[in-house]
Protein backbone atom coordinates (compact mmCIF):
# COMPACT_ATOMS: atom_id res chain seq x y z
CA UNK A 1 0.00 0.00 0.00
CA UNK A 2 1.00 3.60 -0.52
CA UNK A 3 2.35 6.05 2.02
CA UNK A 4 0.20 8.59 3.83
CA UNK A 5 1.62 12.03 3.05
CA UNK A 6 0.72 15.68 3.49
CA UNK A 7 1.38 17.45 0.22
CA UNK A 8 0.36 20.48 -1.78
CA UNK A 9 -2.02 19.23 -4.45
CA UNK A 10 0.05 20.72 -7.32
CA UNK A 11 3.09 18.80 -6.08
CA UNK A 12 1.01 15.65 -5.78
CA UNK A 13 -0.03 16.08 -9.42
CA UNK A 14 3.64 16.41 -10.42
CA UNK A 15 4.56 13.38 -8.29
CA UNK A 16 1.84 11.40 -10.07
CA UNK A 17 3.40 12.30 -13.43
CA UNK A 18 6.76 11.15 -12.06
CA UNK A 19 5.24 7.87 -10.87
CA UNK A 20 3.85 7.46 -14.40
CA UNK A 21 7.37 7.90 -15.84
CA UNK A 22 6.44 10.56 -18.36
CA UNK A 23 8.99 10.88 -21.19
CA UNK A 24 8.31 14.46 -22.23
CA UNK A 25 6.84 17.46 -20.43
CA UNK A 26 6.37 20.65 -22.46
CA UNK A 27 4.82 23.46 -20.49
CA UNK A 28 4.66 27.19 -19.92
CA UNK A 29 4.06 28.48 -16.38
CA UNK A 30 0.80 30.24 -15.55
CA UNK A 31 -0.93 30.86 -12.25
CA UNK A 32 -2.36 28.73 -10.66
CA UNK A 33 -0.77 25.84 -12.55
CA UNK A 34 2.79 27.01 -11.87
CA UNK A 35 3.68 24.70 -8.99
CA UNK A 36 2.82 21.63 -11.04
CA UNK A 37 5.32 22.33 -13.82
CA UNK A 38 7.83 23.98 -11.48
CA UNK A 39 8.00 20.79 -9.44
CA UNK A 40 8.25 18.63 -12.57
CA UNK A 41 11.08 20.83 -13.79
CA UNK A 42 12.88 20.24 -10.47
CA UNK A 43 12.27 16.50 -10.61
CA UNK A 44 13.81 16.37 -14.09
CA UNK A 45 16.72 18.72 -13.25
CA UNK A 46 17.54 16.78 -10.08
CA UNK A 47 17.54 13.46 -11.92
CA UNK A 48 14.48 12.02 -10.16
CA UNK A 49 12.53 11.78 -13.41
CA UNK A 50 14.22 10.67 -16.63
CA UNK A 51 12.31 12.95 -19.00
CA UNK A 52 12.78 15.83 -21.41
CA UNK A 53 11.42 19.04 -19.92
CA UNK A 54 10.78 21.47 -22.79
CA UNK A 55 10.52 25.06 -21.48
CA UNK A 56 8.55 26.53 -24.37
CA UNK A 57 7.77 30.19 -25.07
CA UNK A 58 3.97 29.94 -24.95
CA UNK A 59 1.11 27.54 -24.37
CA UNK A 60 0.52 27.38 -28.11
CA UNK A 61 4.06 26.02 -28.38
CA UNK A 62 3.55 23.78 -25.34
CA UNK A 63 0.65 21.95 -26.94
CA UNK A 64 2.43 21.91 -30.31
CA UNK A 65 5.50 20.33 -28.71
CA UNK A 66 3.22 17.81 -26.98
CA UNK A 67 1.65 16.90 -30.32
CA UNK A 68 5.11 16.27 -31.77
CA UNK A 69 6.25 14.36 -28.73
CA UNK A 70 3.18 12.12 -28.59
CA UNK A 71 3.39 11.55 -32.35
CA UNK A 72 6.95 10.34 -31.79
CA UNK A 73 5.59 7.77 -29.33
CA UNK A 74 6.61 9.42 -26.06
CA UNK A 75 4.51 9.47 -22.89
CA UNK A 76 3.63 13.16 -22.81
CA UNK A 77 2.33 15.53 -20.15
CA UNK A 78 1.52 19.21 -19.93
CA UNK A 79 -0.45 21.48 -17.69
CA UNK A 80 -2.00 24.92 -18.07
CA UNK A 81 -4.78 27.23 -16.97
CA UNK A 82 -7.12 29.99 -18.16
CA UNK A 83 -5.51 32.20 -20.85
CA UNK A 84 -2.93 29.48 -21.38
CA UNK A 85 -5.61 26.93 -22.25
CA UNK A 86 -7.23 29.53 -24.51
CA UNK A 87 -3.91 30.06 -26.28
CA UNK A 88 -3.66 26.29 -26.86
CA UNK A 89 -7.13 26.25 -28.40
CA UNK A 90 -6.42 25.37 -32.05
CA UNK A 91 -3.82 22.71 -31.19
CA UNK A 92 -6.15 20.98 -28.72
CA UNK A 93 -8.36 19.87 -31.64
CA UNK A 94 -5.33 18.61 -33.53
CA UNK A 95 -4.18 16.52 -30.56
CA UNK A 96 -7.48 14.66 -30.36
CA UNK A 97 -8.02 14.42 -34.11
CA UNK A 98 -4.58 12.86 -34.60
CA UNK A 99 -5.45 10.50 -31.71
CA UNK A 100 -2.48 11.46 -29.56
CA UNK A 101 -2.64 10.32 -25.92
CA UNK A 102 -1.42 13.51 -24.23
CA UNK A 103 -2.31 14.01 -20.56
CA UNK A 104 -2.96 17.56 -19.37
CA UNK A 105 -3.79 18.89 -15.93
CA UNK A 106 -5.96 22.00 -16.21
CA UNK A 107 -5.83 24.21 -13.10
CA UNK A 108 -9.24 25.79 -13.71
CA UNK A 109 -9.23 29.57 -13.64
CA UNK A 110 -11.44 32.35 -14.94
CA UNK A 111 -10.78 34.19 -18.21
CA UNK A 112 -9.99 37.90 -18.54
CA UNK A 113 -11.30 40.64 -18.47
CA UNK A 114 -11.09 41.78 -15.76
CA UNK A 115 -7.87 39.91 -15.15
CA UNK A 116 -8.52 37.23 -12.57
CA UNK A 117 -6.16 34.50 -11.46
CA UNK A 118 -8.87 32.83 -9.37
CA UNK A 119 -11.00 29.81 -9.88
CA UNK A 120 -13.98 29.09 -12.03
CA UNK A 121 -14.64 26.83 -15.02
CA UNK A 122 -14.67 29.43 -17.82
CA UNK A 123 -11.44 28.09 -19.28
CA UNK A 124 -12.47 24.45 -19.76
CA UNK A 125 -16.09 25.26 -20.62
CA UNK A 126 -14.79 27.20 -23.61
CA UNK A 127 -12.98 24.00 -24.65
CA UNK A 128 -15.89 21.57 -24.34
CA UNK A 129 -15.75 20.53 -27.99
CA UNK A 130 -12.03 19.76 -28.34
CA UNK A 131 -12.65 16.01 -28.50
CA UNK A 132 -10.62 15.24 -25.37
CA UNK A 133 -11.66 12.99 -22.52
CA UNK A 134 -12.30 15.34 -19.58
CA UNK A 135 -12.50 14.47 -15.90
CA UNK A 136 -13.01 16.66 -12.82
CA UNK A 137 -11.31 16.19 -9.45
CA UNK A 138 -12.84 17.19 -6.17
CA UNK A 139 -9.81 16.95 -3.85
CA UNK A 140 -6.07 16.28 -3.83
CA UNK A 141 -6.30 12.51 -3.73
CA UNK A 142 -8.55 12.59 -6.76
CA UNK A 143 -6.08 14.77 -8.65
CA UNK A 144 -3.34 12.25 -7.98
CA UNK A 145 -5.51 9.26 -8.86
CA UNK A 146 -7.13 10.80 -11.95
CA UNK A 147 -3.70 11.76 -13.33
CA UNK A 148 -2.50 8.15 -13.15
CA UNK A 149 -5.82 6.93 -14.56
CA UNK A 150 -5.56 9.50 -17.38
CA UNK A 151 -2.36 7.95 -18.77
CA UNK A 152 -3.85 4.47 -18.51
CA UNK A 153 -6.95 5.48 -20.50
CA UNK A 154 -5.24 7.77 -23.01
CA UNK A 155 -2.67 5.19 -24.06
CA UNK A 156 -5.06 2.24 -24.25
CA UNK A 157 -4.96 1.03 -27.87
CA UNK A 158 -8.79 1.04 -27.86
CA UNK A 159 -8.75 4.77 -27.01
CA UNK A 160 -5.69 6.74 -28.22
CA UNK A 161 -7.10 10.08 -27.11
CA UNK A 162 -5.82 12.95 -25.00
CA UNK A 163 -7.18 13.38 -21.47
CA UNK A 164 -7.66 16.62 -19.51
CA UNK A 165 -7.78 16.30 -15.73
CA UNK A 166 -9.48 19.36 -14.25
CA UNK A 167 -8.59 20.64 -10.81
CA UNK A 168 -9.84 23.91 -9.36
CA UNK A 169 -7.21 26.63 -9.24
CA UNK A 170 -6.04 27.60 -5.74
CA UNK A 171 -8.93 25.77 -4.04
CA UNK A 172 -7.08 22.57 -4.95
CA UNK A 173 -3.76 23.54 -6.53
CA UNK A 174 -2.44 25.54 -3.58
CA UNK A 175 -3.86 23.55 -0.69
CA UNK A 176 -1.90 21.03 1.35
CA UNK A 177 -3.97 17.90 1.83
CA UNK A 178 -3.44 14.48 3.38
CA UNK A 179 -3.36 11.82 0.71
CA UNK A 180 -2.13 8.36 -0.04
CA UNK A 181 0.87 8.32 -2.38
CA UNK A 182 1.12 5.01 -4.26
CA UNK A 183 4.42 3.13 -4.42
CA UNK A 184 6.34 3.07 -7.70
CA UNK A 185 5.92 -0.71 -8.07
CA UNK A 186 2.15 -0.35 -7.73
CA UNK A 187 1.98 2.31 -10.45
CA UNK A 188 4.34 0.31 -12.69
CA UNK A 189 2.04 -2.71 -12.37
CA UNK A 190 -1.05 -0.61 -13.19
CA UNK A 191 0.58 1.43 -15.95
CA UNK A 192 3.19 -0.52 -17.94
CA UNK A 193 5.52 1.16 -20.43
CA UNK A 194 3.69 2.91 -23.26
CA UNK A 195 3.35 0.91 -26.47
CA UNK A 196 2.08 3.35 -29.11
CA UNK A 197 -0.33 2.06 -31.74
CA UNK A 198 1.56 4.07 -34.37
CA UNK A 199 4.30 6.67 -34.26
CA UNK A 200 6.60 8.70 -36.48
CA UNK A 201 9.09 5.96 -37.15
CA UNK A 202 11.73 6.47 -39.89
CA UNK A 203 11.82 2.69 -40.45
CA UNK A 204 8.09 2.63 -41.20
CA UNK A 205 7.14 6.11 -42.39
CA UNK A 206 3.65 7.50 -41.94
CA UNK A 207 2.27 11.02 -42.38
CA UNK A 208 0.14 12.75 -39.75
CA UNK A 209 -1.90 15.92 -39.99
CA UNK A 210 -2.46 16.16 -43.71
CA UNK A 211 -5.15 17.90 -45.72
CA UNK A 212 -8.56 16.23 -45.56
CA UNK A 213 -10.50 16.94 -48.73
CA UNK A 214 -14.33 17.12 -48.57
CA UNK A 215 -14.34 13.43 -49.58
CA UNK A 216 -12.72 12.40 -46.28
CA UNK A 217 -13.23 15.13 -43.64
CA UNK A 218 -16.68 13.96 -42.58
CA UNK A 219 -15.45 10.37 -42.25
CA UNK A 220 -12.44 11.55 -40.23
CA UNK A 221 -14.74 13.43 -37.84
CA UNK A 222 -17.07 10.43 -37.58
CA UNK A 223 -14.07 8.30 -36.58
CA UNK A 224 -13.12 10.88 -33.90
CA UNK A 225 -16.67 10.96 -32.56
CA UNK A 226 -16.85 7.19 -32.34
CA UNK A 227 -13.44 7.08 -30.67
CA UNK A 228 -14.55 9.46 -27.92
CA UNK A 229 -17.87 7.67 -27.39
CA UNK A 230 -16.05 4.35 -27.50
CA UNK A 231 -13.65 5.41 -24.76
CA UNK A 232 -16.45 5.29 -22.17
CA UNK A 233 -16.30 1.55 -21.30
CA UNK A 234 -12.49 1.70 -21.23
CA UNK A 235 -12.56 4.66 -18.83
CA UNK A 236 -14.85 2.67 -16.53
CA UNK A 237 -12.78 -0.49 -16.91
CA UNK A 238 -9.61 1.34 -15.86
CA UNK A 239 -11.36 2.89 -12.85
CA UNK A 240 -12.31 -0.64 -11.84
CA UNK A 241 -8.69 -1.71 -12.31
CA UNK A 242 -7.62 1.32 -10.29
CA UNK A 243 -9.90 0.28 -7.43
CA UNK A 244 -8.34 -3.18 -7.43
CA UNK A 245 -4.79 -1.83 -7.57
CA UNK A 246 -5.08 1.11 -5.17
CA UNK A 247 -8.30 0.57 -3.22
CA UNK A 248 -10.04 3.78 -4.27
CA UNK A 249 -12.99 3.57 -6.60
CA UNK A 250 -14.34 6.13 -9.04
CA UNK A 251 -17.49 6.40 -11.15
CA UNK A 252 -18.41 8.61 -14.13
CA UNK A 253 -21.27 10.05 -12.04
CA UNK A 254 -21.10 9.90 -8.27
CA UNK A 255 -23.86 10.48 -5.78
CA UNK A 256 -24.09 11.53 -2.15
CA UNK A 257 -27.16 10.89 0.00
CA UNK A 258 -29.20 10.97 -3.21
CA UNK A 259 -31.45 7.99 -2.47
CA UNK A 260 -35.08 9.10 -2.23
CA UNK A 261 -34.02 12.76 -2.27
CA UNK A 262 -36.63 15.11 -3.75
CA UNK A 263 -33.99 17.66 -4.71
CA UNK A 264 -30.49 16.98 -6.04
CA UNK A 265 -27.61 19.41 -6.38
CA UNK A 266 -25.52 18.77 -9.50
CA UNK A 267 -21.89 19.90 -9.10
CA UNK A 268 -18.49 19.54 -10.74
CA UNK A 269 -15.07 19.88 -9.16
CA UNK A 270 -14.19 21.05 -5.66
CA UNK A 271 -17.57 22.72 -5.13
CA UNK A 272 -18.82 19.18 -4.54
CA UNK A 273 -17.11 18.95 -1.16
CA UNK A 274 -18.74 22.12 0.16
CA UNK A 275 -22.00 20.83 -1.23
CA UNK A 276 -21.62 17.51 0.63
CA UNK A 277 -21.19 19.40 3.86
CA UNK A 278 -24.22 21.54 3.04
CA UNK A 279 -26.27 18.43 2.20
CA UNK A 280 -25.35 16.93 5.60
CA UNK A 281 -26.61 20.07 7.33
CA UNK A 282 -29.82 20.17 5.28
CA UNK A 283 -30.45 16.46 5.93
CA UNK A 284 -30.06 17.15 9.65
CA UNK A 285 -32.66 19.88 9.22
CA UNK A 286 -34.97 17.27 7.73
CA UNK A 287 -34.75 18.33 4.10
CA UNK A 288 -35.04 15.73 1.35
CA UNK A 289 -31.85 16.64 -0.49
CA UNK A 290 -28.83 14.91 -2.02
CA UNK A 291 -26.06 15.45 -4.48
CA UNK A 292 -24.91 14.27 -7.91
CA UNK A 293 -21.31 14.92 -8.99
CA UNK A 294 -20.16 14.86 -12.58
CA UNK A 295 -16.71 13.31 -12.59
CA UNK A 296 -16.59 12.37 -16.29
CA UNK A 297 -17.57 15.38 -18.39
CA UNK A 298 -16.43 14.06 -21.80
CA UNK A 299 -17.64 11.68 -23.06
CA UNK A 300 -20.76 12.61 -21.08
CA UNK A 301 -22.08 9.54 -19.23
CA UNK A 302 -25.74 9.91 -20.22
CA UNK A 303 -27.09 6.66 -18.76
CA UNK A 304 -25.19 7.04 -15.49
CA UNK A 305 -26.58 10.54 -15.10
CA UNK A 306 -30.15 9.44 -15.79
CA UNK A 307 -29.79 6.58 -13.29
CA UNK A 308 -28.38 8.97 -10.66
CA UNK A 309 -31.26 11.45 -10.90
CA UNK A 310 -34.02 8.86 -11.26
CA UNK A 311 -37.02 9.83 -9.15
CA UNK A 312 -35.76 13.31 -8.23
CA UNK A 313 -38.36 16.08 -8.48
CA UNK A 314 -35.93 18.99 -8.63
CA UNK A 315 -32.39 19.41 -9.90
CA UNK A 316 -30.23 22.35 -8.87
CA UNK A 317 -27.53 22.54 -11.52
CA UNK A 318 -24.62 24.74 -10.52
CA UNK A 319 -22.53 26.20 -13.30
CA UNK A 320 -19.17 27.73 -12.59
CA UNK A 321 -19.04 29.50 -15.95
CA UNK A 322 -21.29 31.59 -18.14
CA UNK A 323 -22.49 30.95 -21.66
CA UNK A 324 -23.41 34.52 -22.59
CA UNK A 325 -26.45 34.87 -24.80
CA UNK A 326 -27.82 31.45 -23.88
CA UNK A 327 -30.47 31.30 -21.14
CA UNK A 328 -28.48 28.87 -18.96
CA UNK A 329 -24.91 28.01 -17.98
CA UNK A 330 -23.07 25.43 -20.11
CA UNK A 331 -23.73 22.45 -17.81
CA UNK A 332 -27.43 23.23 -17.37
CA UNK A 333 -27.86 23.82 -21.11
CA UNK A 334 -26.49 20.36 -21.85
CA UNK A 335 -28.38 18.60 -19.08
CA UNK A 336 -31.69 20.19 -20.07
CA UNK A 337 -31.17 19.13 -23.69
CA UNK A 338 -30.33 15.62 -22.55
CA UNK A 339 -33.35 15.37 -20.23
CA UNK A 340 -35.67 16.69 -22.93
CA UNK A 341 -34.38 14.12 -25.41
CA UNK A 342 -34.94 11.34 -22.87
CA UNK A 343 -38.38 12.57 -21.85
CA UNK A 344 -37.34 13.00 -18.20
CA UNK A 345 -38.78 16.18 -16.73
CA UNK A 346 -37.62 17.20 -13.27
CA UNK A 347 -37.74 20.90 -12.38
CA UNK A 348 -34.27 22.16 -13.34
CA UNK A 349 -33.02 25.24 -11.51
CA UNK A 350 -29.76 26.66 -12.77
CA UNK A 351 -27.39 28.81 -10.74
CA UNK A 352 -24.07 30.33 -11.73
CA UNK A 353 -21.84 30.43 -8.68
CA UNK A 354 -18.21 30.84 -7.73
CA UNK A 355 -17.09 33.01 -10.64
CA UNK A 356 -13.54 34.38 -10.52
CA UNK A 357 -12.78 32.96 -7.08
CA UNK A 358 -16.00 34.01 -5.31
CA UNK A 359 -16.57 31.65 -2.39
CA UNK A 360 -19.67 29.47 -2.39
CA UNK A 361 -20.73 28.65 1.15
CA UNK A 362 -23.08 26.20 2.84
CA UNK A 363 -25.46 29.11 3.38
CA UNK A 364 -25.55 29.69 -0.39
CA UNK A 365 -26.59 26.07 -0.97
CA UNK A 366 -29.34 26.38 1.64
CA UNK A 367 -30.62 29.55 -0.03
CA UNK A 368 -30.62 27.81 -3.44
CA UNK A 369 -32.70 24.97 -2.00
CA UNK A 370 -35.23 27.35 -0.44
CA UNK A 371 -35.64 29.34 -3.62
CA UNK A 372 -35.82 26.25 -5.84
CA UNK A 373 -38.52 24.60 -3.74
CA UNK A 374 -40.58 27.80 -3.83
CA UNK A 375 -40.06 28.19 -7.59
CA UNK A 376 -40.90 24.55 -8.29
CA UNK A 377 -44.15 24.92 -6.39
CA UNK A 378 -45.12 28.09 -8.23
CA UNK A 379 -43.75 27.03 -11.62
CA UNK A 380 -41.42 29.99 -11.81
CA UNK A 381 -38.20 29.41 -13.81
CA UNK A 382 -34.73 29.77 -12.31
CA UNK A 383 -32.01 29.87 -14.88
CA UNK A 384 -28.54 31.31 -15.15
CA UNK A 385 -29.19 32.97 -11.80
CA UNK A 386 -25.98 34.46 -10.43
CA UNK A 387 -25.40 33.62 -6.79
CA UNK A 388 -24.42 36.49 -4.52
CA UNK A 389 -24.36 39.18 -7.19
CA UNK A 390 -24.34 42.62 -5.56
CA UNK A 391 -27.23 44.63 -6.96
CA UNK B 1 -21.45 13.84 -53.98
CA UNK B 2 -20.67 10.58 -55.76
CA UNK B 3 -19.06 8.25 -53.28
CA UNK B 4 -16.70 6.68 -55.78
CA UNK B 5 -13.22 6.45 -54.28
CA UNK B 6 -14.42 7.48 -50.82
CA UNK B 7 -13.19 5.59 -47.76
CA UNK B 8 -15.65 4.34 -45.13
CA UNK B 9 -14.84 5.94 -41.76
CA UNK B 10 -14.02 2.59 -40.18
CA UNK B 11 -11.32 1.99 -42.80
CA UNK B 12 -9.43 5.22 -42.13
CA UNK B 13 -6.05 4.82 -40.41
CA UNK B 14 -5.77 5.96 -36.79
CA UNK B 15 -5.98 9.75 -36.64
CA UNK B 16 -6.55 9.83 -40.42
CA UNK B 17 -2.84 9.09 -40.86
CA UNK B 18 -1.35 8.23 -44.24
CA UNK B 19 0.16 4.86 -43.40
CA UNK B 20 2.64 4.72 -46.30
CA UNK B 21 5.43 7.01 -47.48
CA UNK B 22 5.58 8.90 -50.77
CA UNK B 23 1.84 8.98 -51.43
CA UNK B 24 2.09 12.47 -52.94
CA UNK B 25 3.65 10.84 -56.02
CA UNK B 26 0.13 9.73 -56.90
CA UNK B 27 -1.24 13.28 -57.03
CA UNK B 28 -1.23 14.61 -60.54
CA UNK B 29 -1.20 18.29 -59.58
CA UNK B 30 -0.47 19.07 -63.24
CA UNK B 31 -4.18 18.80 -63.95
CA UNK B 32 -4.67 22.07 -62.05
CA UNK B 33 -3.15 23.94 -65.02
CA UNK B 34 -5.58 25.99 -67.03
CA UNK B 35 -5.11 26.12 -70.80
CA UNK B 36 -1.40 26.98 -70.85
CA UNK B 37 2.00 25.60 -69.97
CA UNK B 38 5.46 27.22 -69.59
CA UNK B 39 7.90 26.45 -72.42
CA UNK B 40 11.65 27.14 -72.26
CA UNK B 41 13.48 28.41 -75.34
CA UNK B 42 16.94 26.89 -74.95
CA UNK B 43 18.35 29.36 -77.46
CA UNK B 44 17.70 32.14 -74.95
CA UNK B 45 18.43 30.06 -71.80
CA UNK B 46 21.71 30.98 -70.00
CA UNK B 47 21.59 27.94 -67.66
CA UNK B 48 21.23 30.09 -64.53
CA UNK B 49 18.94 27.50 -62.92
CA UNK B 50 16.59 30.09 -61.46
CA UNK B 51 13.51 28.20 -62.73
CA UNK B 52 14.75 25.09 -60.95
CA UNK B 53 15.38 27.01 -57.71
CA UNK B 54 12.17 29.02 -57.52
CA UNK B 55 9.61 26.51 -58.80
CA UNK B 56 7.37 25.92 -55.74
CA UNK B 57 6.47 22.43 -56.92
CA UNK B 58 9.88 21.18 -58.10
CA UNK B 59 8.51 20.81 -61.62
CA UNK B 60 11.96 21.58 -63.09
CA UNK B 61 14.75 19.00 -62.81
CA UNK B 62 18.28 18.99 -64.29
CA UNK B 63 18.34 17.52 -67.81
CA UNK B 64 20.61 14.46 -67.59
CA UNK B 65 21.25 14.66 -71.35
CA UNK B 66 22.11 18.36 -71.64
CA UNK B 67 24.11 19.75 -68.74
CA UNK B 68 22.91 23.09 -67.35
CA UNK B 69 19.45 22.86 -68.86
CA UNK B 70 16.30 21.87 -67.02
CA UNK B 71 13.39 19.65 -67.95
CA UNK B 72 9.82 20.61 -67.19
CA UNK B 73 7.46 18.07 -65.59
CA UNK B 74 3.87 18.53 -66.67
CA UNK B 75 2.68 15.95 -64.13
CA UNK B 76 3.41 18.36 -61.27
CA UNK B 77 3.48 21.87 -62.86
CA UNK B 78 0.35 23.72 -61.67
CA UNK B 79 0.92 26.55 -64.13
CA UNK B 80 1.55 29.24 -61.53
CA UNK B 81 3.89 31.08 -63.92
CA UNK B 82 6.53 32.13 -61.39
CA UNK B 83 9.22 30.75 -63.75
CA UNK B 84 7.80 32.78 -66.64
CA UNK B 85 7.80 35.89 -64.50
CA UNK B 86 11.28 35.44 -63.01
CA UNK B 87 13.38 34.12 -65.92
CA UNK B 88 16.04 36.88 -66.36
CA UNK B 89 16.22 36.31 -70.14
CA UNK B 90 12.49 35.88 -70.81
CA UNK B 91 13.38 32.42 -72.09
CA UNK B 92 10.22 30.89 -70.62
CA UNK B 93 6.91 31.76 -72.19
CA UNK B 94 3.36 30.50 -72.17
CA UNK B 95 2.11 28.10 -74.77
CA UNK B 96 -1.54 27.32 -75.32
CA UNK B 97 -2.44 23.87 -74.11
CA UNK B 98 -5.55 21.83 -74.88
CA UNK B 99 -7.24 20.03 -71.98
CA UNK B 100 -6.52 16.65 -73.62
CA UNK B 101 -2.81 17.50 -73.93
CA UNK B 102 -2.35 18.10 -70.21
CA UNK B 103 -1.30 14.56 -69.65
CA UNK B 104 1.03 14.52 -72.66
CA UNK B 105 4.82 14.14 -72.63
CA UNK B 106 6.19 15.13 -69.24
CA UNK B 107 9.15 16.94 -70.77
CA UNK B 108 8.07 19.97 -72.71
CA UNK B 109 11.46 21.68 -72.94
Amino acid sequence: MGRRVGLEVSLACAEAVKLCNADVIAAYPITPQTHIVEHLSELVADGHLDAEFVPVESEHSAMSACVGSAAAGARTFTSTSSQGLALMHEILFIASSLRLPIVMAVANRSLSAPISIWNDHSDIMAERDIGWIQTFAENGQEVLDLTIHAFKVAEDSRVNLPVAVNLDGFILTHVIEPMEMPEQVEVDAYLPAYKPSQWLNPAKPISLGMVGMPEVYTEAKKANLEALEGSYPVIKEHWQGFAKAFGRSYQPIETYRSDDADTLFVTMGSLGETCMSAVDQMREDGRSVGQVRIRLWRPFPVDDFLAAIKGAKNLIVIDRALSPGVPAGPVATELRALLYAKGVKPFVANYVAGLGGRDVTRTDFAAMLEETERAAASGQAITCQMVGVKE
Amino acid sequence: MADEGMTPWKDLALGCAMPEPGSSRRFNTGDWRSRRRPITDREKCIKCGLCWIICPDMAYTPDPKAEGYYNWDGYYCKGCGICVEECPKQAISWQEEKEEDKYGPACGA
